[in-house]
């Protein structure tokens, strides 16, 4: 009954198609988890139909309309039809105008600025937006973040009621405040995409990814935009380098052969875009930084004037850390050590780690040691804590 | 929507203000109630005057001193209407205590149409 090549194509449409329907059920109904609602209940209807019928040319229209219908149906029966959606009233919408083409305005950026609104906790942005954006149901959203169903289920739905009961606007916000909204937006998709990065959750670095596709098609002059995506992008290609049976590989040993190549020059594109559109935000100098070190013989002192811009810019002492550690690359570990020894970090591990690290260039073993043994007592992974090991072994080895 | 704006100051945040300074702040305190929306507002007296009551078995009860046993202390209130949480939001950063090491707390009020239904 059920043909694979028809299911497929039904599971393409539910994949492109998501995320718009349920922005423009968003809009339409004013309430989040009405839409979702309705979305999910045409999208189920459609299996059925579909698998019979196959799809229909216009698949976007269908399942609005039969959304619209179903949710119109649901709000009638709850009887609270003038309070939730006044605009119904004046349009019927019944089997008739169903079957026309309905102008669907896309809402997704609408959406997205709803999703990752600050007033919300960052890990409901986070939840709302995979939910919305990616499709995934609560049980996905909840294995993917290591909570049980009942947790997650509670935090999408305080979110939602929070959405809904304090006026958490459906809007693309005005100029003064896109910068600040654009970046709140921009960090939750990067953090997505870096819980991906954790073992076996490679599913979520693919949705950040689509997300960050999404949001330069939406926003094509928004430099940062690009360069997020040139970003994830970039270290993207070099994911099947990062680890060799369970253990992380460092950049300078990392096999080569396993970079995604067309990734590599899709993230540079995005680079070039970005840094054309007059982009020298954080994502963009981070994206740059990124597409350096992908080169088999790295420009170190180019990454390290990049580091130097990106710590001016977030006053970030992480990110410092990177440019003493870049300006070692360069040969100058003197200067590198110098610079560490300025940052107050404190027990912040891959400082004392990079510390250790330099003094042993320097051949200074005894403080070496006094360093790997800091960093190895602040490490708190496995396969980290076997490297520093290692090290910390050969600094105590008689010479 | 209507929202209250809660203001937490901190302690003894005003203390060391000049009288010049307490001039500014009071004025942007009174150039909140000249907005588009604004409904009421005050400013509360101290905790020193404030009085807790219980009532417990019909009989009430009343306490000297605030509910909460924090140093924390609502000091004042706005009551806003406005067209959604941006906008209650970018009227709570100008309130003075606000950046003055305190906090202002934004609360959307319950509608009463909303809350007992109106038999649609």
């Amino acid at each position: 009954m059920s043909d694979p090549s028809r299911s497929a194509a039904i599971d393409a449409v539910f994949r492109a198609e998501w995320p718009r329907i349920v922005a423009h059920l968003t809009g339409f109904l004013g309430d989040l988890h009405a839409a979702e609602e309705a979305a999910q209940e045409a999208f189920a209807i459609a299996v059925q139909r579909w698998e019979r019928d196959g799809v229909p040319a216009q698949p976007r229209a269908w399942l609005v309309s039969t959304a619209r219908h179903r949710a119109i149906d649901r709000i009638r029966r709850e009887r609270v039809l003038a309070a939730k959606a006044p605009l119904l009233a004046s349009q019927p919408v019944t089997e008739e105008t169903m079957q026309e083409t309905i102008p669907i305005a896309d809402e997704r950026l609408e959406l997205i600025f709803t999703c990752c609104h600050p007033a919300l906790a960052v890990e409901a942005q986070v939840a709302l937006t995979l939910r919305a954006f990616a499709g995934l149901s609560t049980e996905e959203i909840a294995r993917a973040f290591l909570v049980s169903d009942e947790t997650m289920k509670r935090r999408l739905s305080r979110a939602k009621a929070k959405i809904r009961d304090s006026a958490i606007p459906f809007a693309i916000p005005g100029p003064e405040r896109l910068p600040d909204r654009l970046a709140a937006v921009l960090a939750i998709v990067y953090l997505i995409f870096n819980e991906g990065y954790g073992a076996g959750r490679a599913e979520l670095a693919t949705e950040a990814l689509a997300l960050g596709f999404m949001l330069c098609e939406l926003m094509p002059d928004e430099p940062e935009a690009r360069g997020l995506l040139a970003l994830m992008l970039l270290h993207h290609s070099r994911r099947a380098a990062r680890v060799r049976e369970g253990e992380l590989v460092l950049l300078a040993d990392q096999d080569r052969s396993l970079y995604d190549m067309s990734q590599i020059a899709a993230g540079r594109r995005e680079l070039q875009r970005a840094i054309a559109l007059r982009g020298r935000g954080a994502y963009v100098l981070q994206a740059a930084i990124a597409s350096l070190q992908v080169d088999p013989a790295p420009d170190w002192s180019e990454i390290a004037a990049l580091y130097a811009q990106l710590a001016a810019l977030t006053g970030s002492a992480v990110v410092a850390l990177n440019r003493a550690v870049a300006i070692a690359q360069t040969g100058a570990t003197e200067a590198a050590l110098a610079l560490v020894d300025t940052l107050a970090l404190g027990d912040y591990r891959y400082l004392h780690s990079t510390r250790a690290e330099l003094l042993l260039r320097l051949g200074r073993l005894e403080e070496a040691r006094t360093a790997f043994e800091r960093a190895l007592a602040l490490s708190t992974t496995e396969p980290e804590r076997r490297y520093l090991a290692r090290q910390l072994d050969a600094v105590s080895q008689p010479v | 929507m209507k929202y209250a704006l809660l203001i937490y100051p901190k302690p003894g945040s005003s203390d060391a203000v000049s009288e010049r300074e307490a001039d500014a702040i009071t004025a942007q305190y009174m150039a909140l109630r000249e907005e588009d929306g604004f409904i009421d507002g005050a400013r509360l007296q101290d905790s020193h005057a404030t009085t807790t009551v219980r009532v417990c078995d019909g009989e009430a009860l009343t306490t000297d001193g605030p509910f909460a046993e924090t140093k924390e202390v609502m000091a004042g209130y706005y009551i806003f209407e406005a067209d959604d949480l941006d906008w209650a939001l970018e009227l709570a950063a100008r309130i003075p205590a606000a950046r003055m090491g305190g906090a202002v707390e934004v609360r959307p009020l319950v509608e009463v149409r909303a809350a007992y239904g109106t038999g649609v």
